[in-house]
């Protein structure tokens, strides 16, 4: 079993997705610079999980999203595997057309970083199959741009009630109210599954709450959740 | 020849325009500016090397619908300047 994290140029916490994966929970992964491309098959893509790639000129994700490396992720999505979007990573996804929606600039916009409470909404993904549903889990946001907004013809009613959300922003007691809502997302939402579930985009940083040195390890389980996944497939 | 066309990127009528409400209330901060609406856009002035505006207008709105704009929030006007 081998993972892949994308590095584009302007990305960051690449090295802690990678670390997380190979260090933590014991996979190989190998870093992927985006004009090298893929050289070999992977059972799973990490999307890079922050920074600013190109700048985030034009829109967050927008460039990134055109470069030829986005269309063997597309490939690679399209064939089954498993595409994970963290924050930067899930702008771009949102942009290549991975899941409907975007992310957007923040209801008020300012840069937010802090942890937030996430409720599972979906525990049989590839992605969330180690969690229970209902679950409320602690994981960091770090992000101007994350606010979700559902594309015209795709409720954001219907997503949910077809399993398509993994998580809403919530209390600690986990109702998705408004003021656990810390940008403006439609329903809370902040993790969205592809049509096959094998796609998750979402805001939230797991590899920084992956160890209990760094104060949550309620990521850890979603990559674990991946892994389990691969090792059945 | 190069004909300029002006490529105009707006949000869609209903989305949230964060940037367009934190200007308002900054402008109501000034004092006395009360604004009834306030909306952000984009514009983008683009030098294409045709002959024809009909044709310089038509490979902008390809460069918006696959770049410049993103269709699930965005709304784009294109105009031949010159």
């Amino acid at each position: 079993m081998r993972f892949a994290v994308l590095q584009f140029g302007g990305s960051n916490c690449d090295q802690d997705a990678h670390h997380v994966i190979e260090d933590v929970c014991g996979v190989d992964c190998d870093l992927v610079w985006y004009k090298e491309g893929f050289s070999r098959s992977y059972d799973a893509i990490v999307i890079p999980p922050g920074g600013f790639s190109y700048g985030d000129y034009l829109r967050a994700g927008a460039i990134a999203t055109r470069t030829p490396v986005m269309q063997d992720v597309r490939q690679h999505a399209a064939a089954g595997g498993l595409v994970l979007g963290i924050c930067n990573g899930a702008q771009i996804g949102a942009e290549s057309g991975l899941i409907p929606g975007v992310f957007t600039i923040n209801e008020y916009p300012k840069f937010i970083c802090e942890g937030v409470y996430l409720k599972v909404e979906n525990a049989s993904s590839p992605f969330t199959s180690r969690y229970t549903k209902g679950d409320v889990i602690r994981i960091p946001i770090a992000h101007k741009e994350g606010r979700y907004v559902a594309e015209e013809g795709v409720p954001p009613q219907r997503l949910l009630d077809e399993g398509r959300v993994a998580f809403r922003f919530c209390d600690a007691t986990g109702n998705c109210t408004p003021e656990s809502n810390p940008n403006g997302s439609t329903l809370n939402i902040t993790g969205v599954l592809g049509e096959d579930q094998n796609v998750l985009l979402m805001m939230p940083h797991p590899e920084r709450a992956s160890e209990s040195v760094l104060g949550s390890e309620d990521g850890k389980k979603l990559f674990d959740s991946m892994i389990d996944y691969c090792e059945r497939r | 020849m190069t004909i300029t066309v002006k490529i105009t990127i707006s949000l869609k009528d209903g989305m949230l325009d964060p940037e367009a409400r934190a200007i308002q209330h900054a402008l109501s901060n000034l004092g006395g500016y009360t604004t009834a609406s306030l909306s952000t856009a984009r514009v983008f002035n683009v030098g294409i090397d045709t002959d024809s505006s009909e044709e310089a207008k038509r490979l902008a709105a390809e460069m918006c619908d696959r770049l410049l704009a993103n269709p699930v929030i965005h709304s784009y006007e294109v105009e031949a300047v010159e």
